[in-house]
């Protein structure tokens, strides 16, 4: 984050303003990626007047940052419209999709729109394992002429891959192939829960091997040594920082008008068809506890050798039951950094090891 | 500066205010800059239909302690500064008209 936008976001942050939303338009998707977190049935979505209605409030509460996400934002009949009005407003407006509906004319389209930038998801090099993952034959050569359509309009595109067991080896390639089409490109090494708590889909994780591999990949992460450090001593001051921007000057919006934290974040906080936005970002209970969160109440993180370089997710740790506690994943993410095994990661080898002996005591007693 | 001077924002750009700030996106580049309360009562009045100076008489003279002069100087130095990043248009003609540079841009 630059200097400038630092700046902007500790303003922000004291004066109440929720810079940056994210608004899926839809969960319905034209991919069946195999990691998605989504059910991709529509429930109800927002209509287009519904939305513009919801950016009007948007614009005055003074957000500045626009996602528009899915799904797929181009299975909208409405969504050009929609865009046109987010850019009358003056959002800068950040797309992400799977792409494979833009043509030339879209592409054009959206660079009259002056949209800040399109993120394509894009899992492999190679169509067969892309391809398996999105259950879409032919959406990887899709997704790649749309971007090349983007980039003959100017347009700056970020290719991002989601690392998973079945494309762990090929991340550096995808990165390549990003540089070589012009475009920025992103990492997520994160599997999410899905929305509805089922957390199956977690299997995808790659394995700490592969993991390790990556956080010492010099090309992706840059200082190598500086990176895999072990952590900081935490200080008193330290413990007062906020664990993340979700719901203090971020915040999502499902097609349904649900207002959450975050899109990783799923804790109910207000719906914008029953009530207006500002008043759910000033007043929602839900978001006024997050915001009283700091480091220091996390019972097992603040004690954590890990707490001042973990990217501990809020969200992933309300997935996981409890918004206070420790995210499994990034507590996998630390040691695999670091060699070092988070408090949470040693708790739950002593209640394992524990479980162990109890087995063994059993079989003893099986046999005699 | 002889002649009158029409300023506008781009439509390229995104834009914000902050408190007393405005936070403005480049679209040709994505730079991020912000005007300070000065140069935001310029912004928010640069709708193409009045000169530079009309709106230092009109917005900054009559708010701020400064000398005329000294004002359209720095508003000058301001505008420039920010069409040469494209986040404004400059003419010596309003901006409005059906055939402005303003409207090319739609």
């Amino acid at each position: 984050m630059s200097g400038l936008m630092q700046e902007m976001s500790a303003k922000a942050l004291k004066l109440g303003i929720p810079l940056s939303v994210q608004i899926d338009l839809t969960y319905r998707c034209n991919e069946r990626c195999v990691h998605c977190y989504l059910d991709h049935d529509d429930h109800g979505e927002m209509s287009t007047s519904e939305i513009k209605n919801l950016l009007d409030e948007l614009a005055s509460a003074g957000v500045f940052f626009l996602t528009l996400s899915g799904g797929e934002i181009l299975l909208r009949k409405d969504f050009f419209e929609i865009l046109e009005y987010a850019r009358k407003l003056t959002f800068c407006v950040k797309l992400k999709t799977n792409a494979i509906l833009i043509r030339a004319a879209e592409a054009e389209r959206i660079r009259s729109l002056s949209v800040d930038s399109v993120q394509v998801s894009i899992y492999s090099h190679r169509p067969e394992v892309h391809d398996a993952i999105t259950k879409v034959p032919g959406s990887l050569k899709r997704s790649l002429d749309a971007i090349r359509f983007l980039k003959a309009h100017g347009l700056k595109v970020i290719v991002a891959d989601v690392l998973m067991r079945q494309n762990a080896q090929d991340y550096a390639h995808v990165r390549a192939l990003a540089a070589e089409l012009g475009a920025e490109f992103t990492l997520d090494p994160t599997i999410t829960p899905k929305m509805d708590g089922d957390r199956s889909i977690l299997d995808l994780n790659v394995r700490e091997a592969a993991l390790q591999k990556v956080f010492r990949d010099e090309s992706l992460i840059g200082n190598v040594e500086e990176f895999c450090a072990p952590p900081a001593k935490a200080d008193e001051e330290a413990l007062e920082a906020l664990p993340c921007s979700a719901g203090h000057t971020a915040c999502y919006i499902s097609p349904y008008g649900d207002v959450y934290p975050c899109v990783q974040f799923p804790l109910p906080s207000g719906n914008v068809r029953r009530s207006c936005f500002l008043d759910i970002w000033r007043y929602s209970g839900a978001l006024k506890e997050v915001r009283s969160i700091r480091l220091r109440d996390l019972p097992t993180c603040s004690a954590c050798t890990h707490v001042m370089g973990c990217t501990r997710c809020p969200g992933l740790a309300y997935m996981e039951g409890n918004m206070r506690g420790p995210s499994l994943q990034d507590c996998e993410k630390s040691f695999a950094r670091t060699g070092i095994p988070s408090t949470n990661l040693l708790s739950q080898a002593a209640s394992t090891h524990g479980l162990v002996q109890i087995q063994a005591v059993s079989s003893c007693s099986t046999v005699d | 500066m002889t002649c009158k001077l029409y300023v506008a924002r781009s439509r390229s750009v995104a834009s914000r205010k902050l408190g007393e700030e405005t936070m403005i996106m480049s679209g040709l580049d994505s730079t991020l800059f912000t005007l300070d309360e000065v140069a935001t009562i310029i912004w928010e009045a640069a709708d193409g239909s009045k000169p530079l100076e009309e709106i230092v008489d009109s917005k900054i003279c009559t708010q701020f302690k400064v000398e005329r002069a000294e004002a359209l100087r720095d508003a000058e130095a301001l505008v420039e500064g920010l069409a040469g990043h494209g986040i404004l248009l400059l003419s010596s003609e309003s901006l409005t008209g059906a055939n402005s540079p303003r409207k090319a841009e739609e």
